[in-house]
């Protein structure tokens, strides 16, 4: 309980907090945490005290798109974030092709990380949620892909411990990132070669008695220049895929900027890994991780990273949706608003269809691991649609505002390139 | 909570319907293609069928008569009337898209009465099968421009007029006009009438002879000096400009997503078949690896189901708001526009994968994607549905966006 105040009141302390007029939510979000604890500590005596808790049957789930109150909240909070700072920044950092400074401290200020991470485990979940998860990338990616991308890699690190980690990863990683002394970590799963396939990497690591050597080509690497941790996918021969947890500065590790078309913002970088060696407690999840459960986990990895670039779609393609219509609207040729015409109104309706649709396969599938439903197929299916839908309407996107479309004064351009990612990136974030 | 399953206490319902669909329509639907106009009189068989499970408090078939919206959500979220007729249309589309708009007594007529009659109406109407007539020879989906009137005189309604189109217009018991009280007042002054069969003055006077779902009769009707009692104008007989078409249109929000999920049945069929014929040419679908290193054929089925989710998920969700007393006009047509344009390029997509086979009467593949093509027509077009959207996000009136 000690632990999860004090991450909330820190939270509710910001200065960026209280900047974007955030008080009131800082505070609810404080008051619920404080509310749910106390709850906690009571049932938790009930429970001693009493013979036989009373567990109530739960009724039979509905279909439903409604939010939490918490979600809600964090919704509101990440909205005016993506509003008020992540717009203004979104420009300027594509072009730099670096996450400014001081952002993933700001981003950390607003407790995505705390709400992230069990109480149990020192942060303020009651429960940890891959579709609040997803509701986070979403409203990240309505502010700038490239930003959330680099705001996310921390957070999917962060992910990756608390689903997977080992006693001894946790103890040692999550209080330093929960506090924000660490600020910048980052995941790397995709390797730059044509056909990439997540479940077929060709970065090994091979056993060296008890200790592992890997060796390969990581890109898109977010944070690449700052990243103080890194959790890097290589195919262990005999056994599959799986984590490493690597600290900047290990020998053979060596990262160069990789700027590409889009996601510039997150200080993209490309790492090679030459021989580099680690002890058996870098493998995440310890050594249940070389049983097949492993392998389970790596492919649930996969299928999570699937849904965040699917959520990642979703908010740009909100943003663009959001910034045609005005302009169709107010935009005049042959005397009227361009939105009178059928063949201009008609493409702002193919994207909201589009948008829509995308939108409920993404929260299905990470409605079904909250379910803890298997999601394999959903995640698969919702990113071949996002890979298809997202590109679409990002080219459609351009194609409305015309000349003005191809030019910089306006952000389309930039969601044009970030939503070319959708279908390229496969791994590297983490619900 | 974001939850976007099928729960669990509807899928007796959903699997009483596939039963239905799997058992009655599958057999018989050849035989109906093409003995086109021949009354399926197994059909018979089914109403009593779904009367008597009604009658015994067994779950509803998913009849358009529960289609009934919630006012407020008091108790937490519903999954409902809507939903359950979405689902259950979806099971017997699944089996025939023609035979399913031919069940007794669940014509669309009957989702009008639903939403547009007042309790002494619905009392009167109940048990009745009611067709739908909107369309003219001069009034497709302009529908605010027919010609059809109605007049009063004394205690009847005299309506005059053509009506083409009327899917179940000859089987029906009744049909709920379209007419207007004054041409001069627009869409405001449209409203519907339920007008028996029999009625002195209607009558079928063609059959039409169609590319798909032969199984259902599309009727041409005429109304010439055609009396009915004045109770049976649904709604109100008053003419308010403001509100338009309100009334009227009403009921396509809550018929919108059924098409969808007919759409989504018809296309599920020709998905499910097509991969069984794939798979015994040695193609799987597997939901990992790069979509590029599949075969063409495995990518195109993943591809198609993808879209074909999409179709589907907005159907649900757009009859989870109606369910939820949540305005959604937007959500039925994008549904509506979504799983209708889906299920008409997967149907015909599988006939092209399974090659002749897919195009001989030898399969039902071709009739799937002759049926389908309906789904993007009727209850408003693909166009009309994007002209509802592009209103909609673009906050534009009609008489804006034309």
């Amino acid at each position: 309980m000690g632990s999860s105040l004090r991450v909330l009141n820190r939270i509710a302390d910001s200065p960026l907090v209280e900047r974007l007029g955030l008080e009131d939510r800082a505070q609810k979000l404080v008051y619920e945490g404080a509310k749910r604890a106390a709850e906690t500590a009571a049932k938790a005596a009930k429970r001693f005290s009493s013979k036989r808790p009373s567990e109530r049957p739960r009724s039979s789930r509905k279909f439903d798109l409604t939010l939490t109150e918490e979600q809600q909240l964090m919704r509101d909070t990440l909205r005016r974030f993506a509003d008020d700072v992540m717009r203004p920044a979104a420009r300027g950092s594509d072009e730099d092709s670096s996450t400014p400074d001081g952002f993933l401290e700001a981003f950390g200020e607003l407790g995505a990380i705390a709400m992230s991470v069990p109480e149990a485990l020192g942060g303020a979940a009651e429960r940890v949620s891959a579709v609040s998860q997803m509701l986070i990338v979403e409203d990240l990616a309505r502010g700038d892909m490239g930003l959330a991308y680099a705001a996310l890699s921390p957070l999917s690190f962060v992910n990756a411990l608390v689903q997977w980690g080992s006693e001894a990863q946790r103890a040692s990683l999550l209080p330093s990132l929960l506090e924000g002394e660490t600020s910048a970590a980052a995941l790397a799963v995709l390797e730059p070669h044509p056909l990439f396939d997540p479940g077929a990497l060709r970065t090994t690591a091979k056993r060296r008695g008890s200790d592992f050597e890997l060796s390969g080509e990581k890109s898109m690497v977010a944070l690449a220049d700052r990243a103080q941790w890194l959790l890097v996918a290589a195919e262990v021969p005999k056994l599959g895929p799986r984590f490493f947890l690597l600290e900047r500065g290990i020998e053979g590790l060596h990262t160069s900027d990789e700027p590409a078309m889009g996601l510039r913002s997150a200080s993209l970088g490309r790492l090679k890994l030459d021989k580099v060696r680690v002890g058996p407690e870098a493998l995440l999840g310890g050594e249940a991780a070389l049983s097949t459960d492993g392998g389970a986990a790596y492919d649930e990895a996969v299928d999570r990273a699937r849904i965040a670039w699917g959520a990642m779609a979703l908010g740009t393609s909100q943003a663009l949706l959001d910034y045609v219509i005005p302009y169709c609207n107010e935009r005049l040729a042959f005397g009227e608003p361009i939105s009178h015409r059928q063949a201009v109104a008609f493409m702002v309706a193919d994207i909201g269809i589009e948008l829509e649709s995308m939108r409920m396969l993404v929260y299905r599938a990470a409605g079904r691991i909250d379910a803890s439903l298997p999601c394999a197929r959903e995640a698969y299916l919702a990113r071949t649609l996002c890979s298809d839908k997202a590109m679409e309407i990002g080219t459609n996107g351009v194609q409305l505002l015309g000349g003005a479309g191809f030019i910089k004064d306006h952000p389309v351009e930039l969601w044009y390139r970030q939503l070319r990612s959708i279908a390229v990136m496969d791994g590297n974030l983490l619900l | 909570m974001i939850y976007l399953e099928v729960p669990k206490n509807l899928k007796l319902v959903v699997s009483q319907a596939h039963q239905v669909a799997k058992h009655i329509f599958r057999p018989i639907s050849r035989k109906y293609d093409r003995a086109e106009h021949d009354y399926p009189k197994e059909l018979d068989m089914l109403a009593a069928l779904m009367d008597g499970l009604s009658a015994g408090g067994g779950p509803q078939g998913g009849g358009v008569d529960s289609l009934q919206r919630e006012d407020g959500a008091n108790g937490g979220v519903r999954n409902g009337g809507n939903m359950i007729t979405c689902l259950g249309l979806t099971e017997l589309c699944w089996g025939d898209v023609g035979l399913a708009l031919s069940i007794p007594r669940q014509g669309l007529g009957n989702a009008a009465i639903t939403a547009v009659a007042d309790a002494d109406q619905k009392k009167r109407f109940a048990g009745v099968w009611a067709a739908m007539a909107i369309t003219e020879p001069g009034a497709g989906s302009d529908s605010a421009n027919i010609r059809t009137t109605a007049r009063l005189d004394g205690d009847e309604w005299v309506l005059n007029g053509e009506k083409i189109y009327v899917t179940a217009g000859s089987r029906a018991d009744s049909v709920v006009v379209w007419a207007t009280l004054d041409r001069n007042l627009g869409r405001a002054a449209i409203k519907s009438f339920v007008v028996p069969h029999g009625t002195p003055g209607m009558e079928v006077v063609r059959l039409d002879k169609k590319l798909g779902i032969r199984a259902s009769d599309t009727a041409s009707i005429t109304l010439t000096d055609c009396r009915i009692p004045k109770e049976n104008l649904l709604g109100t007989s008053d003419i308010d400009t403001k509100k338009g078409f309100g009334g009227v249109m009403q009921t396509f929000d809550n018929t919108r997503p059924i098409v969808a999920g007919m759409a989504v049945g018809v296309a599920r069929a020709a998905l499910e078949h097509t991969r069984k014929l794939l798979e015994d040419e040695g193609i799987e679908v597997r939901y990992r690896g790069p979509l590029f290193e599949k075969s063409a054929a495995e990518a195109e089925l993943i591809r198609m189901e993808a879209d074909w989710e999409a179709g589907r998920l907005l159907m649900l969700k757009a009859a989870w708001m109606a369910d939820n007393g949540i305005p959604n006009s937007t959500e039925a047509s994008m549904s509506k526009a979504k799983a209708a344009r889906v299920a008409n390029r997967i149907t015909l997509r599988c006939v092209e994968l399974c090659g002749s086979l897919g195009y001989s009467e030898a399969e039902l593949l071709e009739k799937w994607a002759r049926d389908s093509k309906i789904l993007d027509i009727f209850e408003g077009t693909q166009q009309i549905q994007l002209l509802i959207v592009a209103r909609r996000l673009l906050g534009k009136r009609s008489s804006e966006l034309r």
